[in-house]
Parts: structure tokens; sequence; C-alpha cells
């Protein structure tokens, strides 16, 4: 299978402290890795390095076989990111948003995209509300859709359901793995949610004090720490680094 | 560099300002009252004074291009600080966007809501206090343009630092043209400064633009050399500027502090 995204021996230091430490990991095409691991672990350094948010201290990124630059922010074309933690401009309706972030991604028939995903993620009702209005619900896919506007090959999703309502997570989990079965998109995914992790990941990679110290699927590691669960294990993982 | 990711981004601010009334008055409103105010005193002066015998023609114009000036300055400034407001940073940092185009969709942005704000509180002066600033002629437009390259290079200085240190430089955003302001002697001529700060001043292109405009309006002379300083400075300052700028994006980057610059 084509390996999208291949990072090696990926390190970041901030000063003295080793934020990210020797990371390695390959995704495939229409797969999808879980970043799990306390707070502080290293994995929204790591996804910002893959977005050319941070400089890594040292290592390799290559997307689709060639070496990210960060001087040339073509390869972005090529990702998207969505969080709660980052927001589209509150006064802008969601048409006005939508529309500003297909320009900006040079998408060649932005009409047709747009009322694409406002199909698909059923936000007929809100597209000339002011984005500011909606509720957190409403917002996470809003967001979704300005990160799905470009087609990406690599779509980075940060919590994409904090904070959500069940029925509302849910739908925004059946819209991810509809959409990845429909398009060839491969997805970095951290989150907090261990059924969500689960659900929607072929990989697991647990991070701790930035590195990775596990990996596999959910039932693997399940299985390899002797717990019932995904959240036994990263309770276990986090407890033994307090206890460190 | 790409137009259409350029347009993109002028475009989030021209639905930004259209959709909001208070923002087109705020506009609109200060170099108004600016405008209103400085013809009131200067004509005060004229009355009352025999010594400036056109000073509000001086003093109005002056205030002008002063607010010209300032308008550039702070519109950039703005731009990128309602992007810091709104959480919208980092979905730009993560987009193709480069940082080239994120300064000329600023630039360009900050010329068309500088006009906006000034063009009706020129024809406002225009009845009220008979001046146009039009009689400066074709110079006019060189010194506007001067003006403007400044107001840009403090713009780009003042996000290099929201950039380089956060939302806490705000303050600085601020406050950035009156810590300029005495050096580029907007109101008065170079020679009443004393003579050790004289060459500060002349190290920027306010006080040549601003002699300039003297010159021209109490003169009747029009001095190409002062324009061309002011002009040459100027691309030496905004060349700075753009250094600057690139620098605190680099840094920024290694010091992991995009991230949470909206914070």
């Amino acid at each position: 299978m084509k390996s999208i995204l291949e990072v090696t021996n990926l390190k970041k230091k901030f000063g003295n402290f080793t934020a990210v430490n020797d990371v390695n990991f390959s995704l495939n095409e229409k797969k999808t890795i879980g970043l799990l691991g306390p707070n502080g672990c290293g994995k929204t350094t790591t996804i910002a390095m893959l977005l050319g948010l941070i400089t890594p201290t040292s290592g390799s990124i290559k997307i689709d076989n060639e070496d990210l630059n960060p001087r040339d922010h073509q390869f972005l074309s090529k990702m998207n990111f969505a969080s709660p933690y980052v927001e589209l401009p509150k006064k802008l309706t969601v048409m006005q948003n939508l529309k500003v972030y297909a320009m900006m991604y040079e998408i060649r028939d932005p009409l047709r995209k747009i009322e694409e995903l406002i199909e698909k993620l059923k936000l007929q009702s809100l597209i000339f509300k002011k984005t500011g209005e909606l509720s957190s619900g409403q917002r996470n896919r809003i967001s979704l859709a300005k990160s799905l506007i470009n087609d990406p090959q690599i779509l980075l999703l940060d919590e994409p359901t904090a904070s959500l309502d069940p029925d509302t997570g849910d739908f925004i989990r059946t819209f991810i793995e509809d959409y990845q079965k429909n398009n060839p998109i491969s997805i970095l995914l951290a989150s907090h949610n261990m059924n969500e992790v689960k659900r929607l990941c072929d990989h697991i990679l647990m991070m701790k004090e930035g590195s990775i110290i596990d990996q596999g699927t959910a039932d693997q590691l399940i299985s390899k720490h002797g717990r019932n669960n995904l959240e036994e294990v990263f309770l276990k993982i986090a407890r033994e680094k307090n206890e460190n | 560099m790409k137009i259409k990711r350029i347009l993109s981004l002028m475009l989030r601010h021209f639905y930004l300002i259209k959709g909001s009334f208070p923002r087109i008055f705020d506009l609109i409103y200060w170099p108004t009252v600016q405008i209103i105010l400085w013809g009131f005193v200067s004509k005060f002066f004229t009355m009352y004074s025999s010594y400036f015998g056109n000073a509000v023609g001086v003093i109005l114009t002056a205030a002008i291009l002063y607010d010209f000036l300032f308008r550039s300055s702070i519109s950039y400034n703005m731009l990128f600080l309602e992007e810091i407001w709104s959480r919208n940073l980092i979905n730009l940092f993560v987009s193709p966007l480069r940082s080239s185009e994120v300064i000329c969709a600023l630039t360009s942005t900050a010329l068309l809501r500088t006009l906006l704000g000034l063009v009706p509180a020129v024809f406002i002066a225009m009845p009220l206090f008979n001046i146009s600033i039009f009689e400066l002629g074709f110079p006019l437009y060189l010194l506007l343009l001067s003006l403007y390259m400044f107001g840009i290079t403090l713009g780009l200085l003042v996000t290099a630092g929201l950039i380089r240190f956060g939302p806490s430089f705000e303050n600085v955003a601020w406050a950035s043209l009156f810590f300029i302001a005495p050096l580029g002697c907007i109101y008065y001529p170079v020679d009443i400064l004393p003579e050790w700060i004289k060459p500060l001043a002349l190290s920027f292109p306010l006080a040549h633009i601003f002699e300039e405009m003297r010159s021209i309006l109490v003169n009747n002379t029009v001095n190409y050399k002062n324009i061309l300083i002011a002009l040459g400075l100027n691309i030496f300052y905004i060349g700075l500027g753009i250094a600057v700028f690139y620098k605190a994006f680099k840094s920024a980057k290694n010091r992991g502090t995009l991230v949470n610059i909206g914070e």
C-alpha cells in the first residue's frame, strides 16, 4: 500500500527540553493513524511540525514521497487541518468563510465544492448565518467543511469531537468514516476520546514524553497491556508517567 | 506569489467590513473628527495671529497627511489583529498562503481601508475650511506614496512584534506612531528641533515629507530632492520591515510560538 506520509527520526527541542524525540511513523493511503497520549506528550508539536507551523530540530517529513520543504508552501495544498481550538472568523457567514478558503486553496469550481460539502455535512440551514452565532457542534462541522475544501490527501484532526454531545460527536465520526470510504484521504487523528480512536483508527501511536512508546491496532494494544479497553491502556501509560 | 490567494485574504476583510456598520463608521468617524478639530484650531490661529497667513492650509493639510500615515499603519495592524482575535491565524498559516502573499494582501487592504476613511474627510474639509489637499498638485501623490510606505513599514514592524511576542505586543501597535511623531516634524519645521536631534529626525522619511509639504504650501516651490530622499529612505525602511517580519516568522516557527499566538 502506498505511503502518503513518512516521518523519520523527527525531533523538536525547545532549549534543553525535548518535546518530540525521534518519532517515526508512516501513514498509508486511505488509512487513519491515531495519536494518543497524555497532555504535553508531544502530539500537538508533532502535528504542528507536519503542518509547517514549527520547524523540526532534526528528522525528515516526506509527503507523497517528497521531502517537506518549509519554504515551499505548496505541500500545504495537499493537506488540511481542523481543530475546535482553531476557529473561523466569527463575523463572516458560513458561506463567506467557505468562499474565502476555497479561493485561498485555489479550488477550480468553488461553488460546486461548497455545495457538495454543505450537503454532506448537512449545513443547508446554517449557510447564511454568521459563524460566531453557531453552536460548538455546528462550528465543528463548518471547520470540518473548511478542512475538506481542497480535497486534501492528508487530513490532520486535533480532537475533532471535543466538547460535543454524543449525537453530534457520532454524526462527525460517521461522516469521517463515510468520507474516507469514498475519497483517497489519509487521516492523522489526535484525540482523548478512546472510543473515537478505537472506531476510526487503523493504527495507534501511543506517545509519552515526546516519544512513541508503543503502537498497534486498538485490539493489539489492549491485549498487549492486559487491559479491558483502550482507556485502561491510556490510564496505565499516563500513571506510569506520574510514578516515574 | 499567487494573486488569487492574495485576493482571498482581501475578500475575508472586505466581508468583515461590509457586514459591520460600526466598523465602517469607525473608519470614517476618526479622520473626519480629526480634520474638523484641526480645522477649527488652525482657523483660530489665523484669526488671532498675523504670523502665519495660511495657517489653516498648512496645519490642516499636515493633519490630513498625518492621518493618512496613521490610518495606513493602524489598518495594517488591525487586519493582523483581527486574525488573532478571531483565532483564525492557524487556519491561514496551514493554508498554502505564503508570507509574501500575506504582506501583499494586508498592504492592499490597508490602503483601501485608509482611503475609505480619509476620502470623506478630505471632501468635508473642502467646503468647511475652503482647503483642498489637492492644492499640493502632483507632488501630493508622491508624498502620499511615501507616507503609505512608511505606514506599512511601521505595520510590518508591529506585526513582526505580534508574531514574536504574541498579543501582549498589541499595546505597542496602538502606540507605535506616537513614538515617532515628535521626530516627524508634522506640525513644525525641522529647525525647531534641538541641533543634536535633527540628524535623527532627518534619518526618517517623515521629516522630509512634511518639510516638502510646507515648502509647497508656504513658498509655492517644489523641491523634488526632499521627495526623492523620502522615497529612498522609505525603500530602505520597508526592506528592513520585511526582513524583520520574515525573521520574526522564522523565529516563531523555531520557538513554536505560532501555535499559541491566539491564546
